[in-house]
């Protein structure tokens, strides 16, 4: 027996109201764990895809720029098209490392979705996007037999979902053409995996796209060099060049006020959790003034009090920061679930990305919490003349 | 002639109220010697549990002085006074008073951490022996009865090896059986050396003592 579980055995005196303020300070953390660990596995999410990209540029007709950033990430490159002019001048440039050029277009499916119809996301290729990309692999097949052929070469996820094998035979509705498949990527975790590749010269002659390009991907041979071609393509008239840096904080940009939003709910979350907890001490301190008073005349020191009220109220929110981090765990699923449907891009990957140090961290601000929630029930407690104390209130 | 365990001349605790100021204690003079066993007896309202407050160092007076212990007390403020108390006085108040949460074991132990001394688990069930509970240990405060409860109140009070207990109506909730229990055991302590001042209004109990104080509007009346 000693002060601290004196506390405890306090604490667990009165289970119900324990246990609803230990509730609370576990909602005020998880919400708290979770929101930053999305934060995390948001930026985290981000940069992935970006590196997954392959290139440091992508050159595309001139637009808007959020869109073209969006649509980029989701596979496409701003379904606007340049000439393939541009692609031949770009490739004279000396600090070009790799550079490859892309068409894509969609054809609206109405088979899709079990009938409800979608859209099919074809992309125009060219070898050289292996060498931007060398993680893509064949999980069956290879490439194309020619420039022109009738075939695709299906991302993971878009073969998975049709149950595709290399032979098989996709009908492509609209332009009433039959494609042969003659591969089929490996999973890749990017947007990669919901594309059907062809040939970009097929491509052309298929969606009849005569010399149009919608992207050019570009990785330089210094990075430090980035600027200055950029600066230099500006005055190219019609296309616009987005660097993935940019892409990266447009789209952070894009979702800051989203976070705002959320932090305003997590500081609630954590304002109603102290005056909860707060309010629970203060009440179990107004019941015991007796007990504080047998404990004051029997030898205890007003620290001694204030000791044995500030515990109580550290653990009930140790207790809830351990229970938060559980609910954090369990509940992440379904805040990612809900955050997907509401932001405008969302990465691949994990969304909510708790750590250890986040754990750590968070354990820390739910015993900051208690010891400053605690402060002043303890003085009120540690304040009582014994004298008064001892003969209550009667 | 033992030596004073607590010499107090001219001792008053006035409170002031809007209609009137309330003598509580009203000049009182008074010698306790070590080993005394003093019973303070008078009817409800004479002063009884503010003298006690007092000479135990738990209220501080309006006027006059006070040493316990050769510590002067008079004019002491709180912080002080608790270290007067703490491993020299043993309180036991009529309702008991015992912490719900802890054993009859916990809660004799709990003076002890108090003054920062280790816990021995043998002088604890050795003092619970004493006042007959050796059996009832690990009972809860809600498992005992009204004067089991009060013998592990005096059990908790003698913890500290305090020079001085002080009851406050210790049997004002005990019927008559269980009062003169706790009675013996305060007879069986003074006849070990404890100086014991208890307050009751019971005539029968109070004559056990060795002197009797009678208060009266808080003065002394014999
Ligand atoms: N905190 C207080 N404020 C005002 N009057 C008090 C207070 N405590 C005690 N008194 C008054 O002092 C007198 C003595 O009270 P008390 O010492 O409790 O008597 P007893 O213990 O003999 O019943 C009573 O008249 C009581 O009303
Ligand atoms: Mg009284």
């Amino acid at each position: 027996m000693n002060l601290v579980s004196l506390s405890y055995k306090n604490l667990i005196r009165k289970k119900i109201r324990t246990g609803l303020t230990v509730g609370g300070v576990a909602i005020a953390v998880s919400v708290l764990v979770s929101l930053m660990g999305f934060d995390k596995g948001y930026q985290r999410g981000l940069k992935s895809d970006i590196d997954k990209m392959g290139y440091q540029l992508l050159v595309t007709a001139k637009g808007c720029p959020y869109e073209a950033a969006t649509l980029m990430l989701q596979g496409g490159g701003g379904l606007r098209y340049m000439e393939q002019e541009v692609y031949s001048k770009i490739i004279q440039d000396s600090r070009i490392d790799k550079v490859t050029p892309q068409l894509v277009h969609t054809v609206a499916d109405p088979d899709k979705n079990d009938g409800q119809g979608g859209m099919m996301l074809f992309m125009g290729i060219h070898p050289s996007l292996l060498e931007l990309k060398p993680w893509m692999e064949y999980k069956m097949g290879g490439w194309f037999s020619s420039e022109t052929a009738l075939e695709v070469i299906m991302g993971y996820e878009a073969a998975e979902l049709e149950q595709r094998v290399v032979g098989d035979q996709i009908y492509v509705p609209g332009i009433d053409q039959v494609l042969t498949v003659v591969g089929i990527f490996k999973r890749t975790g990017t947007q990669d995996d919901g594309i059907i590749f062809v040939p970009i010269q097929t491509a052309r002659d298929l969606f009849k796209l005569d010399n149009k390009l919608t992207g050019i991907g570009i990785k330089l041979k210094q990075i430090d060099d980035l600027v200055d071609f950029q600066e230099d393509l500006y005055n190219e008239p019609g296309i616009q060049v987005i660097s993935m840096a940019q892409v990266q904080g447009t789209i952070y940009n894009l979702i800051s006020s989203a976070r705002v939003m959320t932090n305003s709910i997590a500081l609630i979350a954590v304002v109603i959790a102290v005056i909860g907890v707060i309010n629970t001490i203060l009440m179990s301190v107004f019941e015991r003034t007796k007990e504080i008073g047998v404990m004051r005349a029997l030898g205890a020191s007003r620290l001694d009090i204030f000791k044995i009220i500030w515990f109580e109220t550290v653990m009930i929110c140790f207790i809830g920061g351990i229970f938060g981090n559980i609910l954090a765990f369990l509940g992440g699923h379904l805040v990612e679930q809900l955050v997907r449907g509401v932001i405008p891009y969302v990465p691949s990957g994990q969304l909510i990305y708790i750590t250890a140090p986040l754990v750590f961290s968070s354990f820390l601000g739910a015993v900051a919490m208690g010891l400053m929630a605690g402060i002043y029930p303890a003085i009120w407690a540690s304040s009582l003349r014994p004298v008064e104390a001892v003969r209550g209130s009667e | 002639m033992n030596r004073s365990v607590i010499t107090g001349k001219r001792m008053s605790k006035v409170y002031h109220l809007p209609a009137e100021d309330i003598y509580a204690v009203n000049n009182i003079d008074l010698d306790i010697h070590e080993g005394d066993y003093v019973a303070i007896m008078g009817p409800s309202g004479s002063g009884k549990t503010t003298l006690l407050d007092i000479l135990g160092c738990m209220d501080s007076l309006s006027s006059g002085e006070l040493k316990v212990l050769g510590f002067d007390v008079s004019g002491k403020k709180e912080d002080e006074l608790v270290k007067i108390r703490r491993g020299h006085i043993g309180f036991v108040f009529q309702e008991f008073l015992l912490i719900p949460t802890l054993t009859a074991l916990e809660n004799v132990e709990i003076p002890l951490h108090f003054a920062r001394k280790n816990v021995k688990r043998a002088e604890c069930i050795d003092l619970l022996g004493k006042v007959g509970l050796k059996h009832r240990i690990n009972h809860l405060p809600k498992q005992l009865s009204g004067g089991e409860k009060q013998r592990v109140a005096i059990a908790r009070a003698l913890m500290a090896s305090p020079k001085i207990l002080i009851a406050d109506e210790p049997t004002g909730n005990l019927d008559t059986k269980n009062s003169q229990e706790i009675f013996n055991v305060f007879q069986k302590l003074n006849q070990e050396g404890l100086t014991i001042i208890v307050a009751t209004h019971d005539e029968q109990l109070g004559k056990q003592a060795r002197r009797i104080l009678h208060l009266k509007d808080g003065k002394i009346c014999s």
